[in-house]
């Protein structure tokens, strides 16, 4: 880096309220907590048919908190409330969460500002499967699950699988490797998945809305199966964040701090994906969110896992949960295409203002 | 004060058909300040690579503390042994304190984080490696410099009895080059710190350091102080340059 780069580098400064908050990662955990109550509420009150704030609260308290309430509401809006929405909030927060989560594993296992969870050919590996699902003659559904489901969910892991075989055979450093390899599985999956779009003729349409997203069909049985399988994966990056912190400077550098970086490597990356996974499985491929999430957070209380991944989390599900309303309000946009509307923008605008000014 | 920190027994790296370090002995005791020296391609950096167990010699051993360096935990290794690399690649956007906290990964518990203790050890590795004015600056805002003495501040967090450096001066100028000469011997003096350092500057290592190790083409060809080690011969053999153009100050 020249001096001249360096100088103007330093000369941008950072607003104080920002470096104000950077301090205060308790408060930012609570205030993000708020949000997240305010979303949960308003997300199940609001949609096709509005149901009063205090009705959804009242039913909510009678029925999950078991409340002595008295019934002042029609049993249609019980019925939306608890069968419809609720699951529909749960789930985008669960995936916001986990979305984020993987993002911010993601970009610091392979130290690369520009990965999402997709980055390892999970979202190729998930749409091909979903395809050739609804290519199939035999149409099986349980409990809300089809094929699609299933065939998603293990597209994506196998893709990833594939991706980190192929990686430990190159004579590569391990990361390029990593990255490469997953570019090139990532297009060879995309092919697939072209062709299998181009047989399949009337079925495009349905193939087409999964690709882009969307909770508009959460129900209870997904929420049961895939919220426990997220869960599960976000808390084993969570507990990982003294790893993540040691890999920031690299592998070598955190094999000296004291880390077995082989193993941390594979556990933190076989969590990631399996939460990426379950995610995609669930509702298909939002964009965004795993990029721009942690990105948000690190700008605010810089790359320190312990503070990051927490918030990730929580304003991963306040945002995606948002998104979601965003999107059924208009009358069912897909999620998917929220998430980049709103976010590419405020993305390029921060770069713009902050000039987070990322090597690579 | 005299015991063993390190001991490189018989220690030979292989890279294929090359052979990068060829049976070398050489035994540190604590406190010691001594520099490793040589030519391009000598093996300087493959030896420091065995000696922080990054690197398993192809045969031979390397003992810390007169354990045998593979049968650390790798946690408690990294209580004994801190190695300042020669490059740092940093990703992502992150301020000097954060960094240098990132040396007491160690000693900070798994779930909780950074104690009082932790947090005292960053505030001093910060003072004494004399970086605080950079605190709350960006990493990467930083000159390739500055950047070099906020990593060798990390290094001095970890708090090991044994530091282990890559060419610690190579960006600095003439004034932090003394400065980190001058740290380098006060830890070694002061809180008996075992010092490795790999050297490029002949005439820097042979006024700061007392001892000297000097390798060509893998083999250690001598060890002892500068005087000794440094003659006009053995600096026309190995570097293949006359030795007047080495000025030896110490000797």
């Amino acid at each position: 880096m020249s001096a001249e780069a360096a100088a103007s580098r330093a000369a941008i400064a950072r607003p104080t309220w920002l470096d104000g908050l950077r301090h205060r990662p308790l408060a930012l955990g609570v205030a993000g907590l708020g949000l997240v109550g305010v979303v949960f509420v308003v997300g199940i009150a609001l949609g096709n048919v509005a149901i009063a704030p205090a009705d959804t609260l009242a039913i909510l308290a009678r029925r999950l908190l078991g409340w002595p309430l008295e019934v002042s509401w029609p049993a249609s809006a019980e019925t939306i409330v608890l069968e419809l929405r609720l699951p529909r909030v749960v789930m985008a927060m669960i995936v916001g969460v986990g979305l984020s989560l993987a993002g911010a594993t993601f970009q610091g296992l392979l130290r690369n500002p520009l990965a999402d969870p997709y980055v390892l050919g999970t979202a190729s590996g998930a749409a091909l499967g979903a395809a050739i699902a609804l290519l199939l003659p035999v149409q099986v559904a349980l409990l809300g699950f089809g094929l699609l489901h299933l065939f998603a969910f293990v597209g994506a892991l196998a893709a990833v699988a594939v991706v980190y075989r192929l990686s430990r055979l190159g004579a590569l450093n391990s990361l390029t490797s990593v990255l490469l390899t997953g570019y090139a599985v990532g297009s060879l999956l995309a092919a697939g998945l072209a062709m299998t779009m181009y047989i399949s003729g009337s079925n495009l349409r349905q193939i087409f809305f999964y690709l882009l997203g969307s909770f508009s069909l959460a129900s209870w049985p997904q929420v049961v199966v895939g919220v426990p399988i997220i869960l599960v994966g976000s808390v084993v990056i969570v507990s990982r964040a003294r790893s993540l912190n040691g890999l920031l400077l690299g592998e070598e550098t955190a094999a000296h701090l004291g880390l077995d970086v082989r193993q941390e490597r594979l556990l933190l990356l076989g969590a990631a994906s399996l939460v990426t996974a379950a995610a995609v499985a669930m509702s298909g491929l939002i964009g965004f969110v795993g990029l721009v999430v942690p990105h948000l957070v690190r700008l605010v209380v810089g790359p320190n896992a312990r503070m990051l991944l927490p918030l990730s989390a929580i304003y991963g599900a306040a945002f995606l949960a948002l998104a979601d309303l965003a999107a059924r309000i208009p009358g069912e946009l897909p999620v998917g295409v929220v998430t980049a509307v709103v976010g590419a923008p405020f993305f390029l605008y921060l770069l713009r203002r902050y000039r987070a000014g990322y090597e690579l | 004060m005299s015991g063993v920190t390190i001991e490189l027994r018989n220690v030979s790296v292989d890279y294929g058909q090359r052979q990068a370090v060829e049976s070398v002995d050489a035994v540190l005791r604590s406190g010691e300040l001594v520099t490793l020296l040589g030519p391009n391609g000598a093996g300087k950096s493959t030896l420091l690579r065995c000696a922080s167990g990054t690197l398993r010699p192809t045969s031979g051993s390397v003992l810390i503390d007169n354990v045998p360096i593979d049968e650390y935990a790798r946690g408690s290794l990294a209580r004994r042994v801190a190695v300042v690399p020669g490059q740092t690649i940093i990703a992502f956007p992150m301020r000097v304190e954060e960094l240098v906290a990132l040396g007491r990964l160690p000693h900070e518990h798994p779930l909780l984080g950074p104690r009082a203790a932790d947090r005292a050890a960053i505030d001093t590795a910060i003072e004494r490696v004399g970086v605080s004015h950079l605190r709350t600056r960006d990493v990467r805002e930083l000159s390739l410099g500055e950047r070099q003495l906020v990593v060798l501040a990390m290094a001095v967090a970890q708090g090991a009895r044994l530091l282990l450096l890559d060419e610690p001066t190579v960006h600095l100028d003439l004034r932090h080059q003394v400065s980190v000469m001058e740290l380098l011997r006060d830890l070694s003096t002061r809180d008996g710190v075992t010092v490795l350092a790999v050297m490029h500057d002949v005439a820097l290592a042979t006024h700061f350091f007392p001892r000297l190790l000097l390798l060509d083409g893998g083999r250690l060809v001598a060890d002892g102080p500068p005087a000794s080690v440094l003659t006009p011969q053995r600096i026309q053999d190995v570097y293949g340059v006359d030795a007047s153009l080495v000025a030896i100050g110490g000797g």
